[in-house]
C-alpha cells in the first residue's frame, strides 16, 4: 500500500501497465496487485482531472444539507458525482466523512478542507478553480 | 511580545484558522498552534495570553486581529476552560487538547506528559495489565470489550514476535474524537502504545489512519519521530489506508497493513493469537490507547471511581450533524441522551425541533427524543436496541425522512461491503431495492423464476407493503446473524430502529404506517 500511495502521489493515478512492475518487485501476482488496486476508493486506474472536489455525503452533513450542495455542485460543473470533466479541469467525488462533523456540509477542495459550505460559497470557490 | 494560541486542527483550519493566525502574526504577535479545544462554534478561536491567564475570542475573522490584540473584540469569551460547555467535562484523556503545541515535547512533559509510560516501565507487565484491568476500561472503539483482557491473552502468548496495532480509521460518521486527539495531543497517543508494548511484551507499533485525515497523518508522522527516542526500543509507524470504511473493522484493518484488500477474517483465530502477519496483536482504538497514561500515571482507582454501572471511566461524546454546540464533550458514563443534546448541545442548530439522533456512527441507531432518558452506558444503549459505537451523536431536526436515512443506510454498507460474506454483499443491495419500493409504493414484477409453470404454488409478482415490511425484517435478521463482522450485521440498526421508531415515514399511503406500527 505504501508502494501505492507514493505512485499514485507522483502520476496521479495507477496505470494498468504499471502493475506487472508491482507484482515483480514484491514478488506478488498481478492478479494480487490489481485485487488490491480495485479494492480501495483512492486509488484511481485513470488520471484525475487538475483539480479534486471532495463533498461530503456521510450523515452528519447530510443533517446539515449536504443533499442540496451536492446537487449545486453537479449542476454547476456539470458533472456527476465520480465524474471527471472532459477537458480534464476538475473532478468531482464523494467522501464518506471528513471528520468534521459539528460544521457541515463540509468539502476538500485540493487538499484544503472547507465546513460550513453555502451556495454563495461553493460557487466561489468553484468559480476559483481554473 | 504578546503570545497567542490558534488551533492548527482541521476544523479550525476549514472555518479560516490559517488566515486568522497569519493576520495576527504579522500584526507583530507571537502565534502558537495548537489543537482544537472541541467546540466548534467558537473556531477560529484566539487565546491572548495576559497576566490574568488566557482570554479567548471567537469566532475571530482575520480582519479582526487588532481587536483581538487590543482586547476590544466583541466576541470576547474570557477564560474558556471556564465556559460551562469545559467546565461540566470530565477531560480525563483530552487533558491537553487545545492547551499545548501538539508537536512540543517541552509543551508535554510540563503537562506531565510520560509520566504514565515512566509509571508503567517501572511496574513488570503483568502488573501494568493488572491497573488496565482495575480500571475497568473497555474498548472504545465500539464493541466494547475489555482492554485489560485483550492486553492478558496477547501477554500469554508466547511468539518471538508481538505488534501493538492502533486503529485509527475514524470512519464513522459524527465522529471526530480520534483526529481531534492526533492534531491535538499525538504524545498521548504514543505513549499509551508505548505502555502497551511494554505490557505484552510488543517492539512494534501501527498506527493506520485514513486517508481522508491529511492533518493527523502529518501530525502522528512527526510526533513519532520527534518522540522516537524516548519510546525507545518501541517502534512506531504510520499506515495510511485509502478510503475504504470496512478496514476499520480490526481484521480488515490488518490485512490492510499487511497491503492486502481490506477483507474481514473469519474468527476465530483472534487477533490477539494470530494478528497481523499471523502474530499476537493488541488492537485497540485511539481513545482506547489515549486513555492508558492517566490510568498508570493517576491510578487505576481514580479512572474507575466515575461511571456508570459496568461502564467505567469517561467517554469523549461527539456532537455532530444538525447540533448547536457542536463538539467534543469528555464525561464519565450515565449522563442521559436528552442531557446531552439538549442541554449540553444546546438543540438543533436549525432552531427546528429535534426528530431523530443517531449513536454510534452509520452503524447506529436512531432514537426518537421520546428515548431521550436514556443513560449513556454500553449495556443501557444494547437493551434499548442500539450501541455507544464510538460514542458519536448525530442530531436531525425535523426535516428529515427516515425512509431515506434507512435506504442510506443499506446504500452505504453495499458500497462499503469488502464482499467477503454474503448476507453483507447481497443483503445491502436488496434491502435498498426493497426500501425503494417502500418509499415509491411501487409494486414488484414476478421473476423469471416466478414464472416458471413448476411455480404454480408460488404467489409470484407484487407483494402488499405489509409482506415488504416482513421482508425487510427477515433480511435484517439474517444480516445481523449471518454477516462476519460488525459492517454487515450492525447495518440493521438504523434500519430496524427507522422502522419501528418513525414508521410513518415508511410508505406513501396510511395502510402502511398502520401495518408497521404494529
Amino acid at each position: 500500500m505504501p508502494l501505492l500511495h507514493a505512485l499514485q502521489e507522483e502520476f496521479g493515478y495507477i496505470d494498468d501497465l504499471m502493475v506487472p512492475a508491482i507484482a515483480s518487485a514484491l514478488n506478488i501476482s498481478r492478479a494480487d496487485v490489481h485485487g488490491v488496486v480495485t479494492f480501495y476508493h483512492d486509488f484511481r486506474r485513470q488520471p484525475a482531472g487538475r483539480h479534486r472536489v471532495q463533498l461530503c455525503r456521510a450523515e452528519a452533513c447530510q443533517a446539515r444539507g449536504a443533499a442540496a450542495i451536492e446537487r449545486l455542485a453537479s449542476e454547476r460543473l456539470d458533472l456527476r458525482m465520480g465524474e471527471t470533466s472532459a477537458d480534464g479541469r476538475v473532478t468531482l467525488d464523494a467522501v464518506y466523512c471528513l471528520g468534521l462533523c459539528a460544521t457541515g456540509p463540509n468539502a476538500m477542495i485540493d487538499d484544503v478542507p472547507v465546513s460550513r459550505l453555502d451556495p454563495t460559497t461553493l460557487d466561489r470557490l468553484l468559480g476559483d478553480l481554473r | 511580545m504578546t503570545r497567542v494560541y490558534v488551533s492548527k486542527d482541521m476544523a479550525a483550519i476549514a472555518l479560516g484558522a490559517d488566515a486568522v493566525a497569519q493576520a495576527l502574526s504579522d500584526a507583530g504577535a507571537q502565534v502558537v498552534r495548537t489543537g482544537s479545544r472541541g467546540l466548534f462554534r467558537l473556531e477560529p478561536l484566539v487565546e491572548v495570553e495576559t497576566p490574568e491567564g488566557r482570554v479567548g475570542f471567537g469566532p475571530v475573522a482575520a480582519a479582526d486581529a487588532a481587536l483581538v490584540l487590543d482586547g476590544s473584540h466583541p466576541a470576547r469569551l474570557g477564560d474558556v476552560s471556564a465556559m460551562s460547555f469545559f467546565a461540566r467535562q470530565q477531560r480525563f484523556t483530552f487533558a491537553h487538547c487545545g492547551v499545548i503545541d501538539p508537536l512540543s515535547l517541552d509543551d508535554y512533559e510540563a503537562h506531565g506528559g510520560w509520566r504514565g509510560l515512566t509509571a508503567a516501565r517501572a511496574l513488570p507487565p503483568q502488573a501494568a495489565i493488572d491497573a488496565v484491568k482495575a480500571s475497568g476500561l473497555r474498548g472504545r472503539g465500539g464493541a466494547g470489550f475489555p482492554t485489560g483482557i485483550k492486553w492478558q491473552t496477547v501477554h500469554d502468548a508466547s511468539a518471538p514476535l508481538k505488534y501493538v496495532v492502533c486503529n485509527a480509521d475514524e470512519g464513522d460518521s459524527g465522529t471526530f474524537a480520534d483526529r481531534l486527539l492526533m492534531e491535538g495531543d499525538p504524545f498521548c497517543l504514543i505513549e499509551g502504545m508505548a505502555i502497551a508494548g511494554h505490557a505484552v511484551g510488543a517492539e512494534r507499533g501501527y498506527i493506520y489512519i485514513r486517508s481522508e485525515y491529511p492533518f493527523a497523518i502529518r501530525t502522528m508522522r512527526e510526533a513519532i519521530a520527534r518522540a522516537a527516542a524516548i519510546v525507545a526500543p518501541f517502534m512506531l509507524e504510520v499506515r495510511v489506508g485509502a478510503g475504504a470504511y470496512v478496514c476499520g473493522e480490526e481484521t480488515a484493518l490488518l490485512d490492510s497493513i499487511e497491503g492486502k484488500r481490506g477483507e474481514v477474517r473469519a474468527k476465530p483465530p483472534l487477533p490477539a493469537i494470530a494478528g497481523l502477519f499471523g502474530r499476537p496483536t493488541v488492537i485497540n482504538n485511539v481513545l482506547s490507547l489515549a486513555a492508558v497514561p492517566f490510568i498508570l500515571s493517576e491510578g487505576a482507582d481514580a479512572y474507575a471511581a466515575i461511571g456508570f454501572g459496568r461502564s467505567r471511566g469517561t467517554v469523549p461524546v461527539q456532537l455532530a450533524g444538525n447540533v448547536r454546540n457542536g463538539g467534543l464533550f469528555e464525561v464519565g458514563f450515565g449522563m442521559t441522551l436528552g442531557e446531552l443534546v439538549m442541554d449540553i448541545g444546546g438543540g438543533t442548530d436549525s432552531g427546528r425541533p429535534v426528530k431523530a439522533v443517531q449513536v454510534g456512527g452509520p452503524l447506529g441507531a436512531y432514537f426518537p427524543p421520546s428515548m431521550f432518558d436514556l443513560p449513556f452506558d454500553y449495556e443501557a444503549f444494547a437493551a434499548a436496541g442500539g450501541l455507544i459505537g464510538h460514542a458519536g451523536i448525530t442530531v436531525f431536526d425535523d426535516s428529515v425522512d427516515m425512509a431515506h436515512m434507512a435506504r442510506f443506510a443499506m446504500e452505504f454498507c453495499a458500497h462499503e461491503s469488502c464482499g467477503k460474506c454474503t448476507p453483507c454483499r447481497i443483503g445491502s443491495t436488496r434491502g435498498v431495492e426493497l426500501i425503494d419500493r417502500l418509499i415509491t409504493g411501487e409494486r414488484r414484477g414476478a421473476d423469471a423464476v416466478e414464472r416458471l409453470p413448476q411455480m404454480r404454488n408460488v404467489a409470484g409478482g407484487a407483494r402488499p407493503a405489509e409482506q415488504e415490511i416482513e421482508l425487510l425484517r427477515d433480511l435484517c435478521d439474517t444480516m445481523k446473524f449471518g454477516s462476519l463482522c460488525a459492517l454487515g450485521g450492525l447495518t440493521p440498526y438504523p434500519v430496524l430502529s427507522a422502522l419501528d421508531h418513525f414508521p410513518q415515514d415508511f410508505g406513501a399511503g396510511a395502510p402502511i404506517s398502520s401495518a408497521a406500527a404494529e
